[in-house]
């Protein structure tokens, strides 16, 4: 594929849905304007997946011999040169997949809406949020400029705010507001973060800046501690997670699956673009600490989770434990590490969006989240139980589905790094994966066996198509990730090895 | 020396033109006294002052009442981007106005000619260039407000906001006036630039106790005018006593007016070593305490008022970062400088554009009210509750509000330039803050829950008045462009 076609999909990427948007916000018919909406979604699907072609022709051809980052398509203007903020795009295997994955679900979102709005406000206000936060998340992946990154990191906020306030839960205000104070704390030190490295390097360009060069120490450990802590924040890492089950349990379904599918992805993704890229120094000085806490979210995560008595909050919950093994692998800062974190992005991203529609549905049609009324769903819903049975399982990590490939190589990585701290780090990391097991089969038990209970007695058996349709692609992914995992690591072999080819 | 000195009309023009408005307004409603003569003569009288502004500031520096190499009257870049400011927001506070003069309990005749007075003050602060010339335009530009606040006929409560807000200016423009005497006592100097230069050629003159007091002086009497804490209590009773659109006025060319005044001393005339470290604490005082309160108001003009306090803290945090070595070097300060500019431009434009959606929401005439008094407004109006949203969003710093998102990064950048790690953490903290209420206001119009026993007037119905939809139209217009294009902003501050 030639250079200018790859330059118009970046662009078309975020052009679309962001057009998509204000089209919808100005059609009048709701209707009309969703079906608009879940076109433009399409259309985005269709711009992201062919970036992947022509990739590796491109690699070699920077002026600089081995840049640490080589983006297969980028688009480079000047916007703002007094805030050394240029309109840098790029994309490459470490942004490419959670790209589609982005797209992927904001389709499936808008698709369900398609079908089914979840009473709040209208229909075509939320497809048009819905879009609006896929900018801002795209834009986030496709971003080479620290500055810019950090714009669209903050695209991403208020849309958000917006839809757990207009379309939630009975609590939602509290937890619209919690979550965009805790989200903005964190693109704060985004924002001083970044700065500092703009202002220690004379640069905003993340290619240039990868592998550390142009970064004395100092301002390296002052900028990983302050990016650190604000993907920290949106990833989220234990204890800056407080704001995580309260946001994802009162969104409406669509909001969930965007919060946990993608929203959190971008944390961990600017964990290792930003903050391991840019300040490696610093990377290495604070990754014991990583790891513990990594390892402290994912022991945490699961214990609460045995706890929970709200199907929406378990699964909430989850998340915390799930990302800690990304975090985990992050952590290591080893290329297996890399990579087990990269994959576990986009399965839990998967696998999570797939078991928020779930609780969605179950939600909708028992009118109850409680654990404690919901059980026996397996003799009145066998399809919806089965698919449930399925994505839990998935999510604790059978081998053979998506889930098993992150957290197994993380633990990997961990021991690979040897010494007592990793060893010790790998062993609980194990443990919590054990007791993700645990939870997940007392939910599964829960739910789908035993007796029918009154509110699961009047669930009917039946599935709308719309729903399958939404849920068949992310099962289908389930199995093609798990089986094989080539598809996310294949692309992301060499960038990974990239990123850390400066490393002594 | 000749006693005839050569004076440059051509760098007064827009002084002139300012002058010229007040004068025209107080004839208009002399001779024909019909109130859409008179404000269409200050709306004319403007825009010509903005548009001298431009032309005369385009054609390089003008400097004239010059001794020697010392000049009074400069008419730089910074002083066309102030007077051109200064005009067009006192445009779009005449058509603000509209609905408060067609209800009748304002007269028209005195309500124009003393904007076009104090429009006048503003327009030759920029210019100014020595301390006297900087605190009677400062004056200039105060005092028709001291009347324009207690103008609400029949209102305790406006009268309450002039006494209060006369009372703290009065006394402030005294500090600073005893701070320019004991300035020339010290150092004989009353230009600004000859006492930059004095204070950079004779350091000894600092380890006069006198000399420090005269700073302190001058410093604390313009903060004041800016409502930096601990000098702003008079802000929120004033801003909220008084009529909208005057409120509107303070809180942009009254404010933009001690800024330029505050930038114009501490840039060129006073050491930056001393003032540093105060201005430091000053903005995280002001930004902190003005955050905080501002949490707990239930009324939308204190709101505001609490949010411009702190909205000031942010413009004096760059100035802040001359409190260390490392912010004195030529790049910071200017660095510094042009920050603190840029913010103000950007916040102005926020400001005027939130007052203008705030006055659209509200009847006729009316005060800001509470809160609860917007809830459901979104309804009613929606394209002014959008107006009002995209503004504190905007305010806040955040997407869609591009405009305040990059008056932070601005800020943040100049200050991290400056070394100053620390204060740089304050500000990004002190957004977090801010967000809290400013969201709260907004998702207050968006409410769909009824009305706490809202005391509603029959009588007061919501007016459609066509000249502040077009305020609003305009500023929001103006802030999405430099939102997307801040290197306008940028450069214009830099000059």
């Amino acid at each position: 594929m030639s250079g200018v076609v790859g330059q118009v999909l970046l662009v078309a990427v975020l052009a679309v849905p962001a057009a998509g948007a204000a089209v919808v916000a100005a059609l009048r018919h709701d209707r009309a304007a969703r079906l608009v909406g879940t076109v433009a979604a399409g259309l985005t699907l269709l711009a992201a997946l062919p970036l992947v072609a022509g990739g590796d022709d491109a690699g070699g051809a920077g002026t600089d011999p081995s840049p640490a980052v080589r983006p297969w398509h980028q688009v480079d203007l000047p916007w703002v040169p007094g805030l050394d903020l240029r309109f840098h795009l790029g994309v490459d295997g470490i942004s490419w997949p959670l790209v589609v994955l982005t797209a992927l679900l904001t389709l499936l979102c808008c698709g369900y809406t398609l079908w089914k709005v979840p009473c709040g406000g209208s229909g075509r206000a939320l497809v048009a949020l819905l879009l609006v936060v896929e900018v801002g998340i795209l834009g986030t992946f496709l971003a080479l400029d620290l500055v810019l990154f950090f714009v669209f990191f903050e695209v991403v906020l208020l849309p958000m705010y917006a839809i757990i306030v207009g379309w939630g839960g009975p609590d939602r205000r509290r937890a619209a507001r919690k979550f965009a104070l805790y989200t903005l704390f964190g693109s704060v030190l985004l924002l001083v973060g970044v700065l500092v490295v703009v202002t220690a390097a004379g640069t905003a360009d993340i290619v240039a800046l990868t592998g550390g060069t142009g970064l004395s120490r100092g301002p390296q450990l002052a900028a990983f501690t302050l990016l650190a802590l604000a993907f920290a924040v949106k990833s989220p890492l234990w204890p800056l997670h407080s704001w995580l089950p309260d946001a994802h349990t009162q969104a409406p379904t669509v909001g969930s699956v965007i919060l946990a599918g993608v929203l959190l992805k971008m944390g961990t993704y600017g964990l290792i673009r930003v903050a391991v890229g840019v300040a490696p120094e610093g990377a290495e000085w604070a990754a014991p600490v990583l790891g513990v806490l990594a390892v402290a979210a994912i022991l945490v995560g699961s214990l609460v989770c045995l706890a929970q008595t709200e199907l929406k909050r378990l699964i909430a919950y989850s998340s915390v434990g799930h990302m800690g093994f990304v975090l985990l692998g992050v952590a290591t800062l080893t290329g297996t590490g890399l990579r087990a974190a990269l994959i576990g992005n986009i399965a839990h991203g998967i696998i999570t969006g797939l078991l928020f529609f779930l609780a969605g549905a179950i939600k909708d049609r028992a009118h109850t989240g409680d654990l404690a009324d919901l059980s026996g769903l397996r003799d009145t819903a066998p399809r919806l139980a089965g698919l449930l049975g399925f994505a839990a399982v998935a999510s604790l990590g059978l081998p053979g589905l998506a889930g098993f490939w992150g957290e197994a190589f993380a633990v990997v990585a961990a021991v690979r790094v040897g010494g007592p701290l990793w060893l010790t780090l790998a062993v609980l990391a194990a443990l919590g994966g054990a007791l993700t097991a645990a939870y997940l089969l007392r939910l599964l038990r829960q739910v789908t066996h035993g007796q029918a209970s009154p509110v699961v007695a009047q669930v009917g058996p039946g599935v709308a198509r719309a729903e399958l349709l939404t849920w068949a692609p992310l099962v289908l992914l389930t199995l093609a990730v798990g089986l094989a995992p080539i598809l996310v690591l294949g692309v992301a072999q060499a960038p990974v090895d990239a990123l850390l080819s400066g490393r002594p | 020396m000749s006693m005839v000195q050569t004076v440059d009309n051509i760098a007064l023009l827009p002084a002139y033109l300012a002058a010229g408005t007040a004068v025209l307004v107080l004839l208009a409603d002399l001779l024909v006294a019909r109130a859409r003569v008179t404000v269409s003569a200050a709306a004319l009288g403007a825009l010509a002052t903005a548009a001298s502004a431009i032309f005369v500031g385009g054609g390089g520096e003008r400097r004239t009442f010059c001794v020697g190499a010392d000049c009074s009257y400069v008419f730089g870049g910074r002083a066309a981007l102030v007077a051109v400011l200064v005009a067009l927001l006192t445009l779009g506070v005449l058509g603000l106005s509209g609905p408060l003069l067609r209800a009748g309990a304002t007269p028209v005749g005195e309500y124009c000619f003393l904007l076009a007075a104090s429009m006048t003050g503003g327009v030759a602060l920029g210019a100014a260039g020595d301390l006297i010339t900087l605190i009677v335009a400062l004056e200039t530009l105060t005092l028709p407000l001291y009347v324009l606040v207690g103008l609400r006929r029949g209102s305790l409560a406006s009268i309450e906001a002039a006494v209060t807000f006369f009372v703290v200016s009065v006394v402030a423009t005294t500090l600073s006036l005893l701070g320019a005497a004991l300035l020339y006592a010290s150092t004989g100097a009353l230009h600004l630039g000859r006492l930059g230069v004095l204070f950079a050629e004779q350091p000894e003159l600092l380890d006069i106790p006198l000399t420090t007091v005269a700073v302190a002086l001058v410093v604390v009497g313009l903060t004041v005018k800016v409502a930096a804490v601990p000098f702003h209590a008079w802000a929120p009773t004033t801003y909220d006593g008084a009529p909208l659109p005057v409120a509107a006025y303070l809180s942009t060319v009254s404010k933009l007016g001690g800024v330029v005044a505050l930038l114009a001393v501490v840039q060129y005339a006073l050491p930056a070593r001393t003032t540093g470290p105060v201005l430091a604490l000053l903005a995280v005082l002001t930004m902190t305490v003005g955050n905080l309160v501002a949490l707990r108001q239930r009324r939308t003009v204190r709101l505001l008022a609490w949010s411009s306090v702190a909205q000031a803290g942010y413009i004096l945090a760059p100035l802040g970062a001359l409190a260390l070595a490392a912010g004195r070097t030529a790049d910071a300060r200017a660095a510094a400088y042009a920050a603190a500019v840029a913010y103000t431009v950007f916040f102005v434009v926020l400001e005027l554009a939130a007052f203008a959606a705030v006055v659209a929401l509200r009847p006729a005439g009316a005060d800001g009210g509470t809160l609860d008094e917007l809830r459901g407004a979104a309804r009613r109006r929606p394209w002014a509750a959008v107006g009002l949203a995209l503004a504190l969003v905007g305010l806040a710093g955040l997407p869609p509000g591009l405009a305040g998102l990059f008056a932070k990064v601005t800020v943040v950048r100049s200050l991290l330039d400056g070394g100053a790690g620390w204060l740089a953490l304050v500000v990004a903290v002190n957004a977090v803050l801010g967000l809290a209420y400013y969201l709260r206001v907004v998702a207050v119009l968006w409410s769909t829950d009824r009305p706490a026993a809202v005391p509603t007037d029959p009588a007061a119905v919501l007016v459609r008045a066509k000249p502040v939809a077009a305020v609003l139209a305009a500023a929001t217009v103006v802030a999405l462009v430099v939102g997307f294009a801040p290197q306008l902003v940028l450069d214009l501050a830099a000059r």
